[in-house]
């Protein structure tokens, strides 16, 4: 059984409306983050993945199996949806335990995996109120117990930080980390870019329903070869090394830090820059604190692929 | 969230699942849903009026009996003919059932729960089926009650001699009739509205040209009323209700169908419904007009 999740040139028109186009991508297990603006394709990838809408075109595979067999796939696969809607006059457990019935598992094993799933997610107590008068980030939590009740290989999560109050948000990407580190295959899509900049292994970033990128974050980043790198040194003498670089045609900014202990610099070619501060540090005796990309970062790379909008949030 | 407790690596793939307890964990929760439930409540009075108006009968021919019966039991098991033919079959139990059935999908939709039942590893086809026998449970349930408590009592103010009539007489023949009419009314027109809200955003129009084609039925060419659930219903009903003038001359008689044909006959029908909306939600997809 292949290990991936694996779309071969799948597009999805709602009419004359498009929903992704020609997108083949292979996802290895962690944490894969999609990211992109409203009506960039995210939803739609997610739903096409859990076989929820079909293809017009392409084929998808997860761990091997298509989604034409929800049968297999469903047991694979967990997903949260972002539709805030439960079934009416149904409480937390009843929630659970009802749709583990429909998974065929014995009532004392739904019991067992509804307290289990209730209690990851903090809602244990809560188990017995009905779903209509949690709070939003309660029926948020809830709608990820239920996602994981059967313990699926691939966890799917539409916005799942979404009403989360900070410490929950906390827990809930420490679960998310742990799924990955599993072996698992978390796929999140969230607006926060700041968190999945923290908890993702991989992201795809998307617009108007195509893939803009894919890959490790650092990989994508340097793949961006328009916009110069900016990069953060911390030493002793930042107007001595930003003479230097002037010098260097690579470089087309240099900015000292307020503080007069830094210097942010912009340049088209990062290992000539990097070659040069050894240089200097060999030549000067500067005393270099730290040295880090500044721009190596989804936010980053969100605003130079697909725009402004949405990346600061 | 407790981290800790989710450290236990995914469990394996359940594989001794059974068909049947996916099928009951379907209409167990339906059935918390439908039974009871707020929305339903004008299918709860279509059911229980005309038992209203039957305890009222029963009431109010007890005090005027005291000065003597002004009709017979005969009269008022053909008074509950009528009430059986042109209210129950023709209004209660269809409109009851089109609430019910084309709520089961339609309503999911409408309230965007759908995908929980379509992420569940459960075949489309046993989840129209789940859903169905779920519909059918509250229908027959429903309805026959009323159709038999209404039965029990229309002649109740009769006394010893309608208790005679039940027990030694036709009643409980009658009364078994009726009952097994109303089930199969159910699961008729069980199959038709499961259908139309599957397929029908709104289901009120495909609803309304059944209805009107169901009440037409007494009035078309012979080969015409076989295309119809009432058709094969009113041929099992066990009292014929007479037709008053001016209508009677209006009215295309037929052969009625015979027993063995009528019910088979239905239950195909509703089977060959069924099989359609589960062949049609095995390619369903989840699209809530976002």
């Amino acid at each position: 059984m292949s290990d991936h999740i694996v779309f071969d040139d799948v597009s999805r028109f709602y009419g004359e409306v498009l929903g992704i186009n020609n997108v083949s991508l292979s996802i290895p297990p962690g944490i894969t983050s999609l990211v992109g603006p409203n009506g960039s394709g995210k939803t739609t990838l997610m739903n096409l993945l859990c076989g929820l809408i079909r293809p017009t075109q392409g084929s998808i595979s997860v761990l091997g199996i298509t989604p034409d067999h929800p049968e297999k796939l469903c047991r694979l696969v967990g997903y949260c949806a972002q539709f805030d809607a439960f079934p009416k006059a149904i409480t937390g457990y009843q929630f659970l335990y009802s749709f583990l019935l429909m998974f065929g598992f014995a009532p004392a094993e739904c019991d067992r995996r509804t307290r289990e799933s209730l209690s990851v997610v903090g809602l244990l107590d809560a188990a017995a109120r009905p779903v209509a008068a949690y709070s939003k980030g309660m029926r948020q939590r809830v709608k990820l117990a239920q996602a994981i009740a059967h313990d699926p290989k691939v966890i799917i999560l539409d916005e799942p930080l979404n009403g989360l109050d900070p410490l929950a948000r906390a827990e809930a990407i420490a679960l998310f980390r742990q799924w990955g580190d599993k072996g698992c295959h978390v796929i999140v899509s969230s607006h926060i870019l700041h968190e999945v900049d923290r908890i993702s292994d991989q992201v795809i970033l998307l617009s108007q329903g195509y893939v803009v990128a894919e890959g490790q974050i650092h990989s994508v980043r340097s793949e961006v070869k328009e916009q110069p790198m900016q990069i953060l040194v911390r030493c002793d003498r930042p107007a001595l090394l930003a003479s230097r670089l002037f010098a260097q045609d690579h470089v087309v900014e240099a900015k000292i830090a307020t503080d007069g202990k830094g210097l942010l610099l912009r340049t088209r070619d990062a290992d000539s820059f990097y070659l040069l501060l050894n240089r200097v540090i060999l030549d000067s005796g500067l005393e270099v604190e730290s040295v880090a990309p500044a721009d190596d970062d989804v936010n980053s790379v969100y605003q130079y692929l697909i725009g402004a909008e949405g990346a600061a949030q | 969230m407790s981290a800790a407790s989710a450290a236990a690596p995914p469990a394996a793939v359940h594989k001794d699942s059974s068909v049947l307890r996916q099928i009951g964990g379907v209409m167990r929760l339906e059935l918390k849903k439908t039974f009871l439930s707020r929305r339903g409540w004008w299918i709860y009075f279509l059911a229980l009026g005309p038992l209203g108006i039957t305890l009222l009968h029963w009431l109010v021919e007890s005090r005027i009996g005291r000065n003597g019966n002004r009709h017979s039991i005969g009269e008022d098991s053909i008074i509950f003919a009528g009430i059986f033919m042109f209210y129950y079959l023709r209004a209660g139990i269809f409109f009851g059932c089109m609430g019910i059935f084309s709520n089961l999908f339609r309503a999911e939709m409408l309230e965007k729960t759908l995908h929980y039942y379509f992420l569940t590893p459960l075949r489309r086809e046993w989840l129209v089926a789940g859903k169905y026998l779920a519909g059918l449970v509250m229908a027959v349930v429903l309805f026959g009650a009323s159709v038999a408590l209404s039965f029990l009592t229309i002649g109740g103010h009769f006394g010893p001699n309608w208790t005679d009539y039940l027990l030694h007489g036709p009643g409980l023949t009658q009364l078994g009739g009726y009952v097994l009419v109303t089930a199969l009314a159910c699961v008729g027109y069980g199959a038709v509205f499961l259908m139309s809200g599957l397929f029908f955003k709104n289901p009120m129009i495909p609803a309304a040209v059944v209805w009107v084609w169901e009440n037409l039925n007494p009035f078309l060419p012979s080969l015409l009323k076989k295309i119809s659930v009432i058709f094969y219903l009113k041929s099992l009903c066990p009292v014929e209700v007479p037709i008053p003038p001016p209508f009677n001359v209006m009215v295309v008689d037929a052969e009625p169908t015979p027993f063995w044909v009528a019910v088979p006959g239905l239950l195909a029908l509703s089977l060959i419904l069924l099989m359609y909306s589960a062949a049609s939600a095995r390619t369903t997809e989840i699209s809530y007009g976002e």
